[in-house]
């Protein structure tokens, strides 16, 4: 994974001070709040319910097993000694005081870490596959091109007061999406051309929120090396163009549906025109020189090991649900990719214990070369396990909570923090999911029900992509009381596609039920071969609706 | 009368003032001294005021510089005006006045210009801030040197790291 060099150092250090001497004149009074309220966000610190929350980046998801164990101490020295992953890979902290966030960000410093542009209207971090680089689809390794792009947007003087948030994001399997590229600002998928060139299909205006859009192409094929001329010239459009006397029709997507993607495509190529040659046009030296990070670790030639785990998995029936479940297969013979689940019932989905970091280092450290990965779904990848060690690893995962073994069933649940810490919820997330992972606690019936995408948020923000779930719920504020909505059929992945709302929102304590008659209609209408999403795309709304207003 | 802080962080006075635009139907009333105008009525009376070397222009943020384009060197002084602190478009107005159309001669920023910005805004090709009155003109200095290098090409470099770095 990357590493720094002086220069990534420096900037990282000088950072750091620039936000301490922010800081004092903040706490002295020289800077009113309003004035410091977009430094501290551009440097991952709101101020929320309880406390401030510090959002901590983590580019693309890669961690290292030092940088997990750092992280554990701040929350122990800093916080209450846990953390919590979010959907877009960072991981935040929600009892920092103020004055120690310096403090933080130097510790941070340290192991090459940082805060930058975690939040307010700039670039925000680069999310990408986590898979990457071990999966045999993938059209090309996306790493090199999502720290290219999180230098290039590192304290981007022309882009760091936008009209509003902005999100990229990359994928590079030919297969599947799992990095929900549709609904970011910015979707770039990788391809090959005809030539066999190295490219990026451009999505732009996707995104969820108030006012949920998949993101159209303005650009079929972008050649690789002008990655970051294409990017500047779509930014520059929005930073000109896009709203900023609404809050609410600030995001770039407006923009787009306002001009048309195609009206829109036209203003970025004209204003490319005159930047596509500028130094800002990457080389190939440097594509090489980001990619040499991302090499293979030394993986032992091995062959796949499946005399062995064909015994283990019929001897023990929970390590092959968990084989099933939550191990993928990884591009070299011999190996596989391990998620951990962070979704035991009783847990907040996505929160860990500063003990529980210090575990997946170690983790790290024994089992895939000293690094892990964060998910969009809240959860932790060790991308590259030996599959004759995987039965000594899931012993090991059991007593940590990390073997659930309900990977992209109903309970492996995408859920924001919600009431319960956040300042903009309307209504509590944490506990809808908990009602709900008790309610299925059958994992055979689980199992049976198969791939289901279960979205929780606490309000339109939509942290916990609601829209997007096959089943997506939203809480919304009634006369002061907390209630629920239902969305059916959405989709995060290459046929993306925004869920439709059920109808009236449900109290809290329906959830449970109202989620299982919804189910039951599945079960009951759905031929063999069948998702959730299949049957509900065939048989669309009306009888789910019907089942759970009768 | 502002402190007006240069590129390298000195901190002068001077004399130009910014006119506002007039409500409709009053005409522009131009004070002594050097000004600044709005750019569209300069394009539109340009007969009058060319080749002055003492009136200037202000662009407010949502103004295109396409519309001035190359005729900005015939300037002394243009200024870009920052409604808000938190409104970005200056930045990109800066960077295309110097980059697109060579603008030579001084680019000022005014308006809610506070410290915290200055150096994205000598990034961007401003040399001359109009610091908020109640700001602390002294840190300009420093506030315009936090970073001793940077990532991306702007106006001030035309070598992004990457190209740095593969020399
Ligand atoms: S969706 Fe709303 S409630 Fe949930 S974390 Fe985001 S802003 Fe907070």
């Amino acid at each position: 994974m990357y590493v720094y060099d002086e220069h990534d150092r420096q900037l990282a250090r000088e950072r750091v001070a620039q936000f301490r001497d922010q800081t004092r004149r903040a706490l002295n009074g020289e800077l009113e709040e309003d004035e410091f309220l977009p430094l501290r966000l551009q440097n991952g610190l709101y101020v929320q319910r309880l406390a401030p929350m510090l959002r901590i980046c983590v580019p693309y998801g890669m961690l290292r097993s030092e940088q997990l164990r750092r992280l554990a101490r701040i929350t122990r020295d800093y916080d209450k000694g846990y953390a919590h992953f979010t959907t877009r890979t960072n991981i935040q902290l929600n009892w920092p005081r103020l004055e120690d966030v310096p403090d933080i960000l130097a510790e941070l410093a340290d192991v090459e870490m940082h805060a930058n542009q975690t939040s307010g209207n700039c670039i925000r971090n680069t999310t990408t596959d986590p898979f990457s680089g071990v999966q045999d689809d993938e059209v090309a390794d996306p790493r090199p091109y999502c720290e290219i792009i999180r230098q290039w947007s590192t304290f981007h003087p022309e882009f760091a007061f936008l009209p509003r948030k902005f999100k990229v994001a990359v994928n590079a399997s030919e297969k599947t999406d799992r990095a929900a590229i549709q609904v970011h600002d910015i979707g770039l998928q990788m391809v090959r051309n005809d030539a066999g060139d190295l490219g990026f299909r451009v999505h732009v205006g996707g995104g969820l929120g108030r006012t949920p859009m998949v993101g159209p192409v303005i650009r079929e094929f972008l050649p690789e090396l002008d990655l970051l001329t294409y990017l500047e010239a779509i930014l520059r459009v929005y930073n000109r163009y896009g709203r900023r006397d609404n809050k609410f029709k600030a995001r770039i997507k407006i923009l787009v549906k306002a001009l048309t993607p195609e009206g829109f495509a036209e203003k970025v190529e004209a204003e490319w025109a005159h930047i596509k040659d500028s130094p800002t046009r990457l080389t190939p030296e440097a594509v090489a020189h980001f990619q040499q990070y991302f090499t293979e670790p030394s993986y032992q030639s091995l062959e796949n090991a499946s005399d062995q785990l064909a015994e283990q998995r019929f001897t023990n029936r929970e390590f092959d649900q968990w084989v099933t479940h939550n191990v993928d297969q990884h591009k070299k013979p011999g190996y596989a990719i391990v998620t951990l689940s962070l979704k035991k019932t009783g847990v907040p989905p996505g929160d860990v214990s500063d003990r529980q970091l210090e575990q997946i280092a170690d983790l790290a450290d024994e089992y895939s070369f000293g690094e892990a990965r964060a998910t969009h779904e809240q959860n932790v990848v060790l991308a590259d396990v030996r599959q004759d060690r995987l039965f000594e690893l899931w012993e090991k995962l059991r007593p940590l909570g990390f073997a659930t073994a309900n990977l992209n069933t109903l309970t492996d649940v995408i859920c924001c923090p919600g009431g319960d810490y956040c300042a903009l919820a309307n209504a509590k997330s944490i506990p809808v999911a908990e009602a709900i992972q008790r309610r299925f606690d059958d994992l055979d019936y689980l199992y049976d029900l198969g791939k289901i995408d279960l979205n929780i948020s606490g309000c339109m923000n939509a942290c916990g992509h609601h829209h997007v779930g096959n089943i997506g719920v939203l809480g919304v504020d009634k006369k002061g009381e907390e209630f629920y909505q239902i969305s059916l059929g959405g989709d995060s992945h290459h046929n993306a596609r925004i869920g439709k709302i059920l109808g009236p929102s449900f109290a809290r304590e329906d959830m449970p039920d109202v989620i299982a008659r919804l189910i039951d209609v599945y079960v009951e209408k759905r031929t063999e071969e069948e998702t959730f999403l299949d049957t509900y795309q065939r048989i669309g709304m009306n009888p789910f609706k019907e089942r759970v207003y009768a | 009368m502002p402190n007006v802080i240069s590129a390298d962080g000195t901190i002068r006075q001077d004399n130009w003032t910014v006119v506002a635009r007039p409500e409709d139907g009053e005409s522009l009333a131009l004070p002594n001294g050097p000004c600044l105008i709005p750019v569209d009525l300069w394009l539109a009376g340009h007969e009058h005021f060319a080749g002055r070397d003492d009136i200037g222009v202000w662009f407010d943020s949502h103004q295109e510089p396409e519309h001035l384009g190359e005729r900005a060197n015939e300037l002394p002084v243009v200024a870009v005006n920052f409604p808000k602190f938190s409104d970005g478009r200056g930045y990109s107005i800066a960077r295309l006045l110097r980059e697109r159309y060579a603008y030579r001669n001084e680019l000022r920023a005014i308006g809610d210009v506070l410290l915290d910005q200055l150096q994205f805004m000598k990034r961007c090709g401003f040399d001359a801030y109009a610091l908020r009155p109640d700001k602390d003109a002294a840190k300009g200095q420093d506030c315009l040197n936090f970073f001793s290098q940077s990532y991306q090409a702007a106006t001030d470099t035309d070598l992004p790291l990457f190209r740095r770095r593969a020399s």
